[in-house]
C-alpha cells in the first residue's frame, strides 16, 4: 500500500471503537483501516485490545460505541454470521473445527450444499459429493496436497493440516477479507512456514488478510503494514520497510514514542 | 506442502502401523462394526448352545421384545449425539401412552384424535426438556432426572394408578401389536414401525444439514456456534424430535402389551441408554451411528433370550448386560484415542 495508485479507499474502516467490560476498558476509541490486497498485521501486548478489536470486526462482539464501515457502507454486526454475510471470514485461534467430523463436513459446516431438484428441496438431501469435490479443490488450490482423504476426520490431522483446513474454509467463503487469529501460535517451524505461505497465496489471489500474531519474525516476514495496538487504541501503523521488529515492540510497550511512526499509514 | 510426495525415514517410522493399529483405525472409521461383530458372534454361540435360538418363533419373539427399547433408543441416540442424556425417556413414553389410552377410554375421544393428542403431548414433553436445557442452561442429566420424576408422578396422578385394559383400547392403538406372518416367522407392525423410524432417522442424521449439525454440536459446541449454527434452536428441535419418537414408541408399547399401565416399562429409561452405549455411540457426543443403537438393543435382546434358552437365571442375564455396558464404553474410549 504505497502511494502508487493514489489513496485507495479502505475495505474495512473503523472509527472510535469503544468496548468496556464493567470497569475494564478494552477498546478506548480505536481506529482501524484495511486496504485492498494487503496483509495487515495487528500486534499489541496482552490487554492492548487487539482481540477485542478483531472480535468487533468479525461480529463476535458488538462495540459499545464507534462505527465500522465495509467498503464505505456502515455495518452493524451482531453475530459472526452477519460479518460472514458480507464476506469477512475469521479463522479463530481455537480453529473452530469439529474434530470428529471429516474435512469436507467441517468446511461446509453451517452452509451445507443440498442436492438439486426434489431430493434437495423436499428430502433436504445433502450433496456430499459436491462438497467433497469443492473441498478437495480448495485445498489443492491453496497448495495443501498432503491430506490423504477429504473424508478423514479432522482429529486425525496434524496441527498444521488442521490449520490449513480452517484457512481453506475461510478462503473458500471469504469474498472480501480473511482474519487469522494467532495462526502460527501452536505450530512448529515447518508448519508455520506453510501457513505463512498460505497467507501470501491468499494475498496474491487478491484477498486482504488481517493477521493477529505475537510472533514478530512472522509478522515482519509476511505483512505489508503493521497496526500497533496499545492501551485500547491504535498508536501507530508501521511498515516492515521503515521499521524493525524491535522498533515495533518498543512502540507496543510504550518504550518508544509513537509520534512520527504513523506516517506509514 | 506443495509437492512433498517423498516420505523421509522418520515419517515412515511414524506412519508404520501394527496390525492392532490397523484394526483401531478401521473401528474408528466404522463405529458400527464392533457391535455388529458382537451381535453375530453371540447369535452363533447361542445357536450352538441351543438350536431353538434360530427357530423363526424365537427370532420373532426377540424382535418383539426389542421393539420398545429399540424405538426409544432412536430418540436417546439423538440426545446423546448432542452430548446430552435423557433419563426421562421411559417416563415420557408411559405418560404419553396413558394419555392416548385414557383419552379414549375415559373421555371418549376418537382413536385417531387420541393418537394425535399423544404425539403432541410427547413432542411437547421433549420440548420442555429442551427448553430447560437451552434456556436455563442446566445440564441435561439434571433436567431429565427432574422431568423423569415429574412425568412418573403425573402419570400416576392422572391415571390414579389404574391400568387401561385392552377391551377399553381401540383397535388403532393396538394395531402395532398385530403380527404379519411370513411362514412361521411373525413380525409385528410395531417392529416394522421401529425399523422404519431407524431408516428415516439414519437418513436424516447422515444426509441432512440438521443431522450433521446434531453431530457438530455434540462434537464441539463452540465450533458449531462459530460456524453459524443456532445451537439453542438445534438442541430444542433435537429434544422435540426425541419426544416425538417416544410418543410413537408409546403407541408401539400399547400394541405390544395390549394395555396401558402406569407402572409399565420402568426399566426403559436405562435400557435405552444401554442400547445406545453398547451400539458404540459415545456418551461425550458427536460420535456414533443410529444403526449402532439398533444393534445395541438387539445385542441386549439376544443375550437375554439366549441366556434364558440356555437355562441361565435372569439375575445372571442382568449381570451380563452390565458387563456388556462397561466393555462397550471401554472400547469406545480406546477407539477415540486414535493416533493422528
Amino acid at each position: 500500500m504505497t502511494g502508487t495508485m493514489g489513496t485507495p479507499s479502505p475495505i474495512i474502516e473503523a472509527r472510535g471503537l469503544i468496548k468496556t467490560y464493567g470497569s475494564v476498558v478494552a477498546l478506548d476509541g480505536a481506529d482501524f483501516e484495511l486496504y485492498p490486497g494487503e496483509v495487515l498485521a495487528v500486534i499489541g501486548d496482552n490487554g492492548a485490545g487487539k482481540s477485542t478489536l478483531i472480535k468487533c470486526l468479525s461480529g463476535a462482539l458488538v462495540p459499545d460505541e464507534g462505527e465500522i464501515r465495509v467498503e464505505g457502507q456502515p455495518v452493524h454486526f451482531r453475530r459472526p454470521q452477519d460479518a460472514r454475510a458480507v464476506g469477512i471470514e475469521t479463522v479463530y485461534q481455537s480453529l473452530a473445527v469439529a474434530p470428529a467430523l471429516d474435512i469436507a463436513s467441517n468446511m461446509y459446516l453451517g452452509r451445507e450444499l443440498r442436492r438439486p431438484g426434489v431430493l434437495g428441496s423436499v428430502f433436504r438431501m445433502l450433496d456430499h459429493g459436491a462438497m467433497q469435490r469443492h473441498a478437495r479443490e480448495q485445498l489443492q488450490h491453496l497448495g495443501i496436497g498432503t491430506i490423504q482423504s477429504i473424508t478423514q476426520a479432522v482429529e486425525t490431522l496434524s496441527g498444521g493440516q488442521r490449520q490449513a483446513v480452517a484457512v481453506a474454509r475461510a478462503a473458500a467463503f471469504g469474498s472480501k477479507v480473511i482474519i487469522l487469529d494467532e495462526p502460527t501460535a501452536a505450530l512448529g517451524v515447518k508448519e508455520s512456514a506453510q501457513v505463512l505461505k498460505l497467507i501470501r497465496d491468499l494475498r496474491d489471489r487478491g484477498l486482504p488478510v488481517i493477521l493477529i500474531s505475537h510472533n514478530m519474525p512472522h509478522v515482519f516476514e509476511v505483512s505489508d503494514r503493521v497496526h500497533i495496538q496499545r492501551l485500547g487504541r491504535r498508536v501507530a501503523v508501521v511498515t516492515p520497510a521503515t521499521h524493525t521488529a524491535s522498533d515495533a515492540v518498543a512502540i507496543m510497550t510504550g518504550a518508544l514514542d509513537a509520534a512520527g511512526a504513523t506516517s506509514a499509514a | 506442502m506443495t509437492s512433498v510426495t517423498t516420505i523421509d525415514p522418520a515419517e515412515r517410522f511414524l506412519r508404520r502401523q501394527t496390525p492392532i493399529q490397523r484394526v483401531h483405525h478401521v473401528l474408528h472409521a466404522y463405529p458400527a462394526i464392533s457391535p455388529l461383530i458382537v451381535l453375530v458372534a453371540a447369535s452363533v454361540v447361542f445357536g450352538l448352545v441351543n438350536p431353538r435360538f434360530f427357530m423363526p418363533e424365537n427370532l420373532s419373539l426377540i424382535g418383539q421384545q426389542v421393539a420398545v427399547v429399540g424405538a426409544l433408543a432412536i430418540g436417546q441416540t439423538i440426545i446423546i449425539l448432542t452430548a446430552g442424556i435423557d433419563l426421562s425417556v421411559g417416563a415420557v413414553m408411559v405418560f404419553t401412552a396413558m394419555i392416548m389410552a385414557s383419552s379414549v377410554a375415559s373421555f371418549g375421544l376418537p382413536a385417531p384424535a387420541a393418537l394425535a393428542l399423544g404425539v403432541v403431548v410427547g413432542t411437547a414433553a421433549g420440548g420442555i426438556n429442551g427448553l430447560l436445557v437451552t434456556r436455563l442452561r442446566l445440564p441435561p442429566f439434571i433436567v431429565t432426572l427432574g422431568t423423569l420424576n415429574v412425568f412418573v408422578a403425573l402419570t400416576l396422578l392422572y391415571s390414579g394408578g389404574q391400568t387401561v385394559q385392552s377391551q377399553d383400547i381401540p383397535d388403532l392403538l393396538l394395531w402395532p401389536g398385530q403380527a404379519i406372518d411370513f411362514g412361521s416367522f411373525k413380525i409385528t407392525t410395531g417392529v416394522i414401525m421401529m425399523l422404519l423410524m431407524y431408516a428415516v432417522g439414519s437418513y436424516v442424521l447422515r444426509n441432512t444439514a440438521w443431522g450433521r449439525h446434531i453431530y457438530a454440536v455434540g462434537d464441539d459446541i463452540e465450533a458449531a456456534r462459530l460456524a453459524g449454527i443456532s445451537v439453542s434452536r438445534l438442541l430444542l428441535s433435537g429434544y422435540m424430535v426425541a419426544g416425538f419418537v417416544y410418543a410413537i414408541t408409546a403407541w408401539i408399547m400399547i400394541g405390544r402389551v395390549g394395555a396401558a399401565s402406569p407402572n409399565a416399562a420402568t426399566d426403559a429409561n436405562l435400557d435405552s441408554i444401554t442400547a445406545v452405549v453398547i451400539g458404540g455411540t459415545s456418551l461425550f457426543g458427536g460420535r456414533g451411528l443410529l444403526i449402532g443403537s439398533l444393534l445395541g438393543a438387539l445385542i441386549v435382546g439376544v443375550f437375554r433370550n439366549g441366556l434364558a434358552l440356555a437355562g441361565v437365571d435372569v439375575l445372571w442375564q442382568t449381570l451380563v448386560v452390565g458387563v456388556l455396558v462397561i466393555v462397550a464404553v471401554a472400547t469406545d474410549q480406546w477407539i477415540r484415542r486414535v493416533r493422528a
